[in-house]
């Protein structure tokens, strides 16, 4: 009953969607009229940290190399922490708005995370491109939630945040476990089946 | 013209702008499945069933990004909207 591991990228690429969607709602109405009903104020924080959890199944069950389980651990603790101490800012408990640095290191963390745990090189083949694509992304990224650390109440960081999560979204639907990148697919990675 | 009247006219263009704005993510996001399940058919299985395992029945990509766009439509806007006039009407 184990998932093949491009169906685990799409259900994933399904919470990033609406991770995104959110953000991007709240980045347009402002987190003042966003934060108006609590459900809404602990919707996307409480998914961050739910994709966080969901992503020790992923370690477990997923265990192709160490280094596969290793990535997988690191990332679920960083978005577990970072879906935490936004749910921490939301409801009070968490006051300083440096917490907010925790959303960068999450970021830095999973990127970190996608790259290291992709052996191969960009064009071995699509799920290798889009491993590489993701995971700088993410680095590179760790600049937009940082900024918007400085400056919570940024339409631009807050759009430019959430349209990082679309990004990662869409490269996670691309995702396939088999499939050539612009016309390349090593002899290496096996026939593609589909 | 009054300066009162400006101020009226530019809160009550900024509403709108972001009521157009949060109205339109979850019917783009539908159109954007609609197109993606056109383009590529053959990522929507329950088109050809036979055959597959239940992972491939279950997870439609195209058919996961349609939900999620008529959810956010159906579930968040509508006290969204609802919430963003009550605050520029309180602030106008």
């Amino acid at each position: 009953m184990q998932p093949p591991a491009e169906h685990v990228h799409w259900l994933f690429a399904t919470g990033f969607l609406i991770l995104g969607l959110c953000l991007l709602g709240e980045a347009i109405v402002g987190p003042d009229v966003w934060r108006t009903r609590a459900w809404r104020a602990y919707l996307w924080p409480g998914i961050a940290f739910t994709l966080g959890v969901l992503m020790f199944p992923v370690m477990t069950f997923f265990t192709n190399s160490t280094i596969h389980m290793l990535a997988h651990g690191a990332w679920a603790q960083a978005l577990m922490f970072a879906g935490a101490a936004e749910l921490g800012l939301v409801r009070g408990k968490l006051t300083s708005p440096w917490w907010r640095l925790a959303m960068a290191f999450a970021f830095l963390v999973s990127g970190t995370a996608f790259l290291v745990h992709e052996q191969n090189a960009w064009f071995f083949q699509r799920s290798s491109f889009l491993h590489h694509l993701m995971g700088w992304t993410l680095v590179i990224g760790a600049a937009v939630p940082l900024a918007r650390c400085v400056r919570p109440r940024s339409t631009a960081f807050g759009g430019a945040f959430a349209a990082t999560f679309l990004l990662i979204a869409v490269m996670l639907y691309c995702d396939r476990d088999l499939a050539p990148i612009f016309g390349h697919l090593s002899p290496l990675a096996g026939v593609q089946h589909r | 013209m009054n300066a009162e009247l400006v101020s009226e006219l530019k809160v009550s263009h900024r509403r709108t702008w972001r009521v157009r704005a949060i109205s339109v993510i979850g019917p783009l996001t539908a159109v954007a499945a609609v197109a993606w399940a056109l383009v590529q058919p053959y990522r929507i299985t329950l088109l050809h069933p036979h055959g597959q395992s239940f992972w491939w029945l279950f997870v439609e990509p195209p058919l996961l990004v349609l939900v999620v766009g008529v959810l956010f439509h159906v579930l968040v806007v509508p006290g969204l909207v609802e919430d963003l006039e009550q605050a520029d009407a309180a602030a106008g």
